[in-house]
């Protein structure tokens, strides 16, 4: 009997390649090619005045240099906007190479070839640019009073604005027995995977045909975006991805200026080129997210239950907005969380700053909208006395309430209806997994050491696996090899493995004999890409059905070569067989030599397909009129809406009376993503996620100065957590399928960072004794806060002064 | 806005004479090549990967005469004279060393990128440390960057590697 592989948690197939060195990561290719380097803006906002590049011309190993004049046609146009919203009213790309106008500092102005990365560096220092410097807007709140514009065409410096409202939120407000306001705010931080950007290509001038590696979450949109600016047929070109070393939500966006010019640069010179991004690049010319501020007010009644939720926030979208308002927009909905309040309105302002343009970071406006709900579901349960986690489950939307319609459209343009869920049940398992109704005899054992300790919680809904579709191919060879292909990328979810998991229980075949190619435009022209947590949603369900597409045929050539009805086989460990009956079999590489009638043997298997073979009934065509020949399948799965996971944490944090060093002493994690295809690969994605929320909750911010300089462009100086700053992370799961798709599946990818600051910020809160309203926050900003806490400036909780009063009478 | 033709002076070209991964590899480099460069692009040996091109990261990490060192902050003429040691010189796909088995059962990886500089680092560690408890081998890779996993299943593979290179250690004595 085949053993069962989905929700096995078998060791990735990929691991010993990528072990032994022999991954082959964007940078690890071409290394003929010549490579690019950039002069890039050195200055946040200015007007180009002069480029001189007389010195750099000298320059040993030298290829080229180009500027915006060079681009012809499309190349030299505005980037492309992604996602167009009406909402988006004065949005705003920028070019491959800068033209007249920098708007951010990091703005690629100039591009050099050279033989290699040394001498274009070296010319790179030889080009001298002349600025006219513009005054230059850095931050939300610089941003608001509008006194100076970054885009002359978006007053108020407003890209866009958007309002919904579902109820109405004047009167729940106005009629609720208590209202409380809360200003939030959350700095920016950025994906930084550990491999940055990147792109080569490769010109073959004789069949005029581009192929093009990059390292990006999207081949397809890379291929086509490519296209068209190179002018080219789609049928010339391909885009390959390679191993790429993390995405995080940056590699999604597309075409990245370098994505158009390093092509163009190799159809041009006639030679590979490539680029790899340093890292000094990524951190000023990539993108960054979560910059907001948030004003939230909340009407509730005696038992906490919200009547009225009304929230206003502004969302710093940089320089730029290629990705159009996806992540406000996720922000002003995924707001929601597990609760259902009475009415809720939400209104948000997308500003443009002279920064790095910000478009989807794990989480992607998530992190954001969780950080509000969950303040104020403190700061309800602080106001009212009542417990903090019987606060939540009194706003859950219940198990018999799914599915749950919120009234709002969700990023994919469709309803936010939420197919599943248990938040009771989930809430539960947290309790039970972290203590919470034990924490207090904690509190006080550790406050009698002089220890000072906090239990903060997060609960969240993630709307995974969005359209509009992606699509899979099942090919299987006459040797039993079974080749699948879908068209999204991988970097580093294990798609090797857990795809296989799924097509070797669908077809019955061994895992070993499954080979999976993701992100390669030659063998799947037709995908979206990886992102908002959709691959085994989206490619899973895909790769399922054509399976059972390609399953049903090779019944369907077994039956008949067996003279049996196909219901009566079955397919285990690569063999058709009759139940029962296990001398009448075949191997299923057999029904592949049946389903492609042959002229030609060129090998023993093939011989049983050739026209004197005696195989096939000589009063049929060879291949009927409704089938094609090769035993393939090929489906597509698109979802009429996104499938809803959800989660939640809590922790325990200790913070130092004296130093105002934060530690998390213990983190803890309930998670929901359906049905799991390999549950060691899920806890993976949610260790991961948490280790990121942690670096946005206490280490990770971008440092900008006035003039919009990022100040901690480095690994150096941006603190990226390390092994010494992340806890053990303990999870559990609940498994509440989802009944949107044919595997029950939801996405997990972002799940593990999507609370973590509101959890955190819980922690620190319960801990000191007064409200912690902004994130991240250091031990110098817990220590100033304190500072004012003393100095009266900074009320205190409720519970803190009512458990003083307490102790005092 | 102007394509020149190379025709300049080459720069000043230093022969390299290394032992990598046990065996001699000699190239004539520039004096500013980057040790990494040398490994990855002179001789090919791409399993060393660059995050940060400033010695932050780890995952450059290489082992020089055993001990780690960062390849970004090494030219490669500094290596000289000295047994160089990559993520491709800790075992094969056939016979995987310790390390790379031990991360291949805990899930110790996802994307890959900074695996090498793990293993590299984790290598040397064991030979100093063949027993470590989980404190310790928390602390043997926190100058190692991961932006995968949250260190927890690297955490976990130090431990079992410890444990299959005592096996191993107990089966050839």
């Amino acid at each position: 009997m085949t053993t069962k592989m989905f929700g096995a948690p078998i060791k990735r197939r990929e691991d010993p390649r990528l072990v032994t060195g022999g991954g082959r990561y964007l940078d690890d290719l071409g290394h003929t090619a010549y490579e690019a380097a950039f002069v890039r803006s050195p200055h946040a906002h200015a007007r180009i005045v002069d480029i001189d590049v007389t010195d750099a011309l000298e320059t040993p190993g030298l290829v080229g240099i180009w500027t915006h004049e060079d681009l012809d046609g499309p190349v030299g146009e505005n980037l492309p906007l992604l996602i167009p919203h009406p909402a988006l009213i004065a949005p705003a790309t920028g070019f491959a190479l800068a033209k007249d106008e920098v708007n951010h500092v990091g703005e690629a102005i100039v591009l050099v070839v050279a033989e290699n990365r040394y001498a274009a560096e070296d010319a790179v220092a030889r080009i001298r640019v002349d600025y006219d410097f513009l005054p230059v807007v850095v931050g939300l709140e610089t941003a608001r009073t509008a006194a100076n514009l970054v885009h002359d065409h978006a007053p108020g410096n407003i890209s866009a604005h958007l309002l919904q409202e579902v109820g109405d939120v004047e009167t729940a407000m106005a009629g609720a027995p208590h209202r409380l306001s809360l200003d939030l705010a959350i700095e920016r931080s950025a994906c930084m995977p550990m491999e940055g950007k990147g792109v080569y290509a490769r010109w073959d001038t004789d069949a005029e045909h581009l192929t093009l590696w990059s390292s990006t979450q999207t081949s397809t949109g890379v291929r086509a975006a490519v296209a068209a600016r190179l002018g080219l047929p789609l049928a010339k070109v391909d885009c390959i991805t390679p191993d790429v070393g993390g995405g995080f939500g940056v590699k999604i966006m597309h075409p990245w200026p370098e994505e158009v010019l390093i092509p163009w640069a190799a159809r041009l010179l006639g030679h590979d080129v490539k680029w790899t991004e340093d890292r000094r690049e990524h951190f000023i010319s990539s993108a960054h997210e979560r910059g907001q501020l948030q004003e939230v007010e909340v009407g509730f009644d005696d038992e906490g239950r919200v009547l009225a939720l009304d929230v206003k926030f502004w969302h710093d979208n940089g320089a730029y907005t290629p990705y159009g308002i996806i992540v406000p927009i996720i922000t002003a909905t995924q707001l929601l969380g597990p609760y259902k309040p009475g009415a809720y309105r939400v209104e948000f302002w997308s500003m443009f700053t002279n920064t790095v343009l910000v478009t989807p970071y794990r989480g992607a406006g998530r992190p954001q909208g969780c950080f509000a709900m969950e303040r104020t579901m403190d700061a309800i349960a602080d106001y009212l006395g009542v417990d903090r986690a019987e606060v939540r489950s009194r706003n859950f939307i219940l198990p018999e309430e799914m599915p749950y319609d919120h009234g709002l459209m969700f990023q994919d343009g469709r309803p936010l209806k939420y197919d599943s869920g248990d938040f009771p049940a989930s809430l539960a398992k947290l309790k039970a997994l972290v203590g919470w109704d034990d924490f207090a005899p904690y509190r006080e054992q550790a406050a009698s050491e002089g220890r000072r300790v906090g239990l903060g919680i997060g609960c969240y809904v993630e709307g995974t696996g969005v359209g509009p579709y992606e699509g899979a191919h099942v090919v299987i060879e006459t040797s039993g090899r079974v080749n699948v292909a879908t068209g999204l990328t991988t970097q580093g979810q294990g798609h090797q493995t857990a795809f296989a998991q799924i097509v070797a229980d669908e077809l019955g075949v061994p895992i070993e004999t499954v080979h999976v190619t993701t992100g390669d435009t030659r063998r799947m022209a037709y995908a979206v890409g990886t992102f908002a947590s959709r691959a085994a949603v989206m490619s899973g369900n895909a790769i399922a059905l054509a399976a059972r597409a390609a399953k049903a045929k090779a019944l369907k050539i077994a039956a008949d070569a067996l003279e049996v009805s196909e219901d009566d086989l079955e397919i285990i460990d690569g063999v058709i067989g009759v139940k029962g009956l296990p001398e009448a079999s075949m191997p299923i590489g057999t029904t592949a030599v049946l389903s492609n009638p042959l002229r030609y043997a060129f090998d023993e298997a093939a011989k049983a397909a050739t026209q004197f073979a005696g195989t096939f009934d000589p009063d049929k065509p060879p291949v009927a009129d409704d089938e094609e020949p090769g035993l393939e399948g090929k489906d597509f799965y698109s979802p009429t809406q996104a499938t809803f996971a959800n989660g939640m944490h809590a922790a325990i944090v200790e913070t130092d009376p004296v130093t105002a060093e934060i530690k998390i002493l213990r983190y803890c994690v309930i998670h929901d993503c359906g049905t799991m295809i390999n549950p060691m690969i899920v806890e993976g994605q949610v260790h991961g996620g948490v280790a990121q929320g942690v670096g946005g909750a206490l280490y990770e911010r971008m440092v900008y100065d006035e003039f919009g300089q990022l100040l901690n462009a480095s690994f150096m100086d941006f603190l990226i957590p390390y092994a010494s700053e992340v806890p053990h992370v303990e999870a559990d799961h609940l498994e509440t399928p989802s009944p949107l798709n044919p595997l029950g599946i939801k996405g997990a990818g972002e799940a593990g960072c999507i609370p973590v600051s509101a959890v955190i910020a819980s922690a620190i809160e319960d801990a000191e004794g007064f409200p912690i309203t902004s994130m991240p926050i250091s031990p110098g900003d817990l220590w100033e806060l304190r500072q004012q806490h003393d100095r009266g400036e900074l009320p205190s909780l409720r519970r803190t002064t009512a458990e003083s009063a307490k102790e005092k009478s | 806005m102007n394509t020149s033709v190379a025709t300049h002076d080459a720069e000043a070209l230093v022969p390299v004479h290394v032992t990598v991964n046990g065996a001699p590899y000699g190239a004539s480099v520039p004096a500013r090549r980057l040790l990494s460069d040398f490994l990855r692009h002179d001789l090919r040996l791409t399993g060393t990967h660059v995050g940060c091109e400033h010695g932050v990261c780890g995952a450059c990490t290489i082992l020089l005469d055993g001990e780690p060192v960062r390849s970004c902050l090494m030219f490669a003429v500094q290596a000289v004279g000295h047994e160089v040691t990559t993520v491709e010189g800790c075992g094969t796909i056939e016979s995987m060393g310790p390390v790379q088995q031990a991360f291949t059962e805990c899930h110790g990886l996802q994307c890959g990128f900074c695996t090498p500089g793990f293993i590299t680092t984790i290598t040397a560690f064991l030979k100093e440390n063949p027993a470590p408890t989980q404190d310790e081998a928390r602390e043997a890779i926190s100058g190692n960057l991961c932006r995968c996993t949250g260190y927890q299943n690297i955490v976990k593979s130090v431990l079992r590697a410890a444990e299959i290179a005592g096996e191993q250690a107990g089966k050839t004595r």
